[in-house]
C-alpha cells in the first residue's frame, strides 16, 4: 500500500486519454492507414498502459482503475496484434481456381463419406420404391408433389405443354431453388455440430428422396426424360450438396476428435479456412445450378432434344471434376493436414 | 470444468486482463434487436420489390426472394466483419464478439459463427444455442464453439473519481507516523480497495446504512492498529475511514525526503 494512487493516476491520465482516443479514432475509421509515427505512438501508449495495469493489478488497490486501464489494453491488444490475416490481398481469381479445389481435396475423405451416404440413401430409397409403390408418397417432401403421380403422365403433359414461361417467372423460380439449394446445404454443414448425425440424416433423406424419383422413372421407361431433366442442373447441384456435407462431416470430425492429439479449439481453428472456402464454392455453385434449372431443364422435347440436355449436364459434371481434382495442383503438392 | 463469467487474457509482454463474458439473456434481448431490423428490412425490401413486381412480373420476386435472403444470412457476417464483432444489436446492449484470444475475428470465424445459425436457432427462438451457451462455460453457442469466439460485454469506461480522496481535510493520523506505517503494513490490497470503494460510493447509499457500514469498517482498522485517543476523538466514523485511505492511497502527503518519495512511487 505504497503506491501513492492519486499521483500515479494524475501522471499516467493523459497517456490513457490519449490512447483512448487513438483507440476511438482507429475503431471509426477501418480504412484509415496510420503513419508509421502514429503507430510508434500507440505503441508506445499500449506498452506504457500495459505498464500501468501490472502496477495497479499487482496491488489490486483500486477496482474501477484496473477495469478501466483493462478496457483499453483488451481493444489495443486486439488492434495490435490482429494482423494475422491481412498480409495478402484478396484475389477472387486464385480463390476459385486455387483456394477452393485445393480446400475441396484437403478434406476429400469427408467428400467421399458423403457420396457413400447419399448413395446408401438412394439406394434405400430405390429398393423402397420398387417393392412398395406407397413409398413414394410416404416419403416425397410437399415441394415434389408434381412428381407423386405416374412418371409417364408427366412426362406426356410437360411435352405437350408449349408455353414458354416469362421470363420473370423463370427467375423467381431460379431465385427459389437457389435459396433453397443453399439453405440445405448450409444447414448440411452446421448440423455436423450435431456430432454428425443430422448431415448424415440429411444426406441419407436426399438420397432417399433421389432414388425414389429415379426408380420411379427407369421403372416407368423414362430413363430419357430423367436424364435430361436431371442432368442439367443436378450434375452441379447434387454435388454442391454432397459439398455441404463434406463440410459438415468436416465439422463433426473436429468437434469428436477421433484419433487426433490436438485439442477440439485448434482442430476448429485448422479447418475454418477450408470450410468457408468450401460454403462459399457452394453457393456459388448452387448460383448456377438454380439459373440453370429454372432456365434450361425445364424445356423438354420437341423444343429441345434431350441428346443435348444429357450431353450439356454430362459436359458440366465433367468439368467439376477436372475443376475439383485437377484445378490449383502445383507440381509439388505441399504437405496438408489430413481431413 | 467450472462456468466462468471472466475471459483471462496473457498477452505476450505477460500482462494478464480479464474481459466479462456476455450471459445468455443479453444475447438473446441483442438477437431480438437485430431480428426486429432484419424483419423490418425484409419487409421494405419484399415490398418494395413487390412494387417493381408489376411491371416486370416475376422479376421482382425473384430479386426480392434473393435480397431478403442475402439479408437474413448477410446482416450479422456484414456487421460483425466490417463493425469489429457487433452488430446494431450488440452495440446497443455494450456487447462484442472477438476471438477467443482477445483479438478481433477473422473473416472464417465470422462466416462459420453466422451459419451456424441454422444449427443454433434449432428448434424455435434459438433454444439449441441457448442451451448450449448455459451449459458451456464460456457461454459460447455452437457457432461460437466452431468458430473460436465468445461475446463479452464492453464496460461503460468511467475514468477512475479519486476526487473523493482529496478532501484537503486535516489527517489526525498523521500525527502518529509510526503507528499509520503499521497501518500500511497490516492492511491488505482487498481492504485497501474496501476503504476506497466505500468512499467512492458513499452518497450512493442509504443513510442509515452509510452510518452502519462506516461504523463497521472504521472498528475494523480500529482493532487492527488502534490509534491513540487524541487522533481518533471528535471526529466521526466516516471521516476516520477517510483519514485511513489518505494514510493508505497518499502515504507522500506529509513532508518526506525526496528518495523515499520516489521509490514509494515506483513500487
Amino acid at each position: 500500500m505504497i503506491v501513492d494512487l492519486k499521483r500515479f493516476v494524475t501522471n499516467e491520465r493523459p497517456y490513457w486519454t490519449e490512447l483512448e482516443s487513438l483507440l476511438n479514432r482507429i475503431e471509426n475509421d477501418d480504412r484509415r492507414v496510420p503513419s508509421i509515427g502514429e503507430l510508434r505512438r500507440f505503441h508506445y501508449l499500449y506498452d506504457r498502459t500495459a505498464a500501468g495495469l501490472a502496477k495497479v493489478s499487482s496491488l489490486a488497490a483500486e477496482p474501477e482503475t484496473r477495469r478501466y486501464l483493462e478496457s483499453l489494453i483488451a481493444r489495443a491488444y486486439g488492434e495490435i496484434h490482429e494482423t494475422r490475416d491481412r498480409q495478402h490481398r484478396f484475389s477472387p481469381v486464385t480463390w476459385f481456381f486455387q483456394s477452393l479445389p485445393q480446400a475441396f481435396r484437403r478434406h476429400v475423405r469427408a467428400f467421399w463419406l458423403s457420396v457413400a451416404i447419399t448413395i446408401l440413401g438412394s439406394v434405400f430409397g430405390g429398393f423402397a420404391v420398387a417393392y412398395d409403390p406407397e413409398a413414394k408418397a410416404a416419403v416425397m417432401p410437399e415441394m415434389f408433389a408434381s412428381h407423386l403421380g405416374d412418371p409417364s403422365e408427366r412426362v406426356a403433359r410437360e411435352e405437350r405443354e408449349r408455353d414458354t414461361p416469362s421470363a420473370g417467372n423463370m427467375s423467381s423460380f431460379s431465385a427459389q431453388l437457389m435459396v433453397n439449394n443453399i439453405s440445405v446445404s448450409i444447414r448440411a454443414m452446421a448440423f455436423g455440430m450435431t456430432w454428425g448425425i443430422g448431415t448424415i440424416l440429411l444426406l441419407f433423406y436426399n438420397g432417399v428422396i433421389l432414388g425414389v424419383v429415379a426408380v420411379d422413372y427407369v421403372t416407368a421407361g423414362q430413363t430419357t426424360f430423367l436424364l435430361g431433366w436431371l442432368l442439367p442442373h443436378g450434375s452441379i447441384e447434387l454435388p454442391a450438396i454432397v459439398m455441404g456435407g463434406q463440410a459438415g462431416l468436416m465439422l463433426a470430425s473436429a468437434l469428436i476428435g477421433w484419433g487426433q492429439r490436438n485439442t477440439m479449439r485448434a482442430r476448429f481453428r485448422d479447418i475454418a479456412p477450408d470450410l468457408t472456402t468450401l460454403i462459399a464454392g457452394i453457393a456459388l455453385m448452387l448460383v448456377w445450378a438454380g439459373l440453370v434449372e429454372a432456365f434450361f431443364s425445364q424445356y423438354h422435347e420437341p423444343t429441345l432434344p434431350y441428346a443435348v440436355k444429357i450431353a450439356f449436364g454430362l459436359t458440366e459434371l465433367v468439368l467439376l471434376c477436372l475443376f475439383l481434382g485437377r484445378c490449383g495442383k502445383s507440381p509439388v503438392q505441399p504437405s496438408s493436414p489430413t481431413s | 470444468m467450472s462456468k466462468t463469467n471472466t475471459l483471462l487474457i496473457r498477452t505476450p509482454e505477460g500482462i494478464v486482463f480479464s474481459q466479462e463474458l456476455a450471459g445468455p439473456l443479453s444475447r438473446f434481448l441483442a438477437w431480438l434487436i437485430d431480428f426486429v431490423i432484419v424483419l423490418t428490412a425484409t419487409s421494405v425490401v419484399a415490398m418494395a420489390f413487390l412494387l417493381l413486381d408489376v411491371v416486370t412480373a416475376g422479376l421482382g420476386q425473384a430479386f426480392a426472394v434473393l435480397v431478403q435472403f442475402a439479408l437474413m444470412l448477410g446482416y450479422g457476417i456484414y456487421f460483425e466483419w466490417f463493425r469489429r464483432g457487433q452488430t446494431i444489436g450488440k452495440r446497443i446492449l455494450r456487447l462484442r464478439v472477438v476471438d477467443l484470444q482477445g483479438l478481433r475475428m477473422k473473416p472464417s470465424q465470422v462466416v462459420i459463427r453466422n451459419l451456424l445459425r441454422f444449427v443454433d436457432m434449432l428448434p424455435v427462438f434459438y433454444l439449441v444455442g441457448g442451451i448450449a451457451c448455459v451449459v458451456n462455460r464460456r457461454s459460447q453457442r455452437l457457432g461460437d464453439l466452431a468458430a473460436n469466439t465468445v461475446v463479452v460485454r464492453i464496460p461503460k469506461i468511467t475514468e477512475p473519481d479519486l476526487d473523493q480522496l482529496a478532501s484537503g481535510k486535516f489527517n489526525s493520523l498523521r500525527n502518529s507516523p509510526h503507528l499509520e506505517a503499521r497501518l500500511r503494513q497490516r492492511t491488505s490490497a482487498q481492504e485497501a480497495a474496501l476503504v476506497l470503494q466505500a468512499l467512492v460510493r458513499r452518497d450512493a447509499l442509504d443513510p442509515q446504512a452509510r452510518v452502519e457500514l462506516f461504523a463497521e469498517i472504521a472498528r475494523h482498522f480500529q482493532e487492527k492498529v488502534p490509534f491513540p485517543s487524541e487522533a481518533t476523538d471528535g471526529i466521526t466514523d466516516e471521516q476516520y475511514v477517510r483519514n485511513v485511505a489518505d494514510s493508505l492511497y497518499r502515504p507522500n502527503r506529509t513532508n518526506r525526503p525526496a528518495a523515499t518519495e520516489a521509490t514509494a512511487s515506483a513500487t
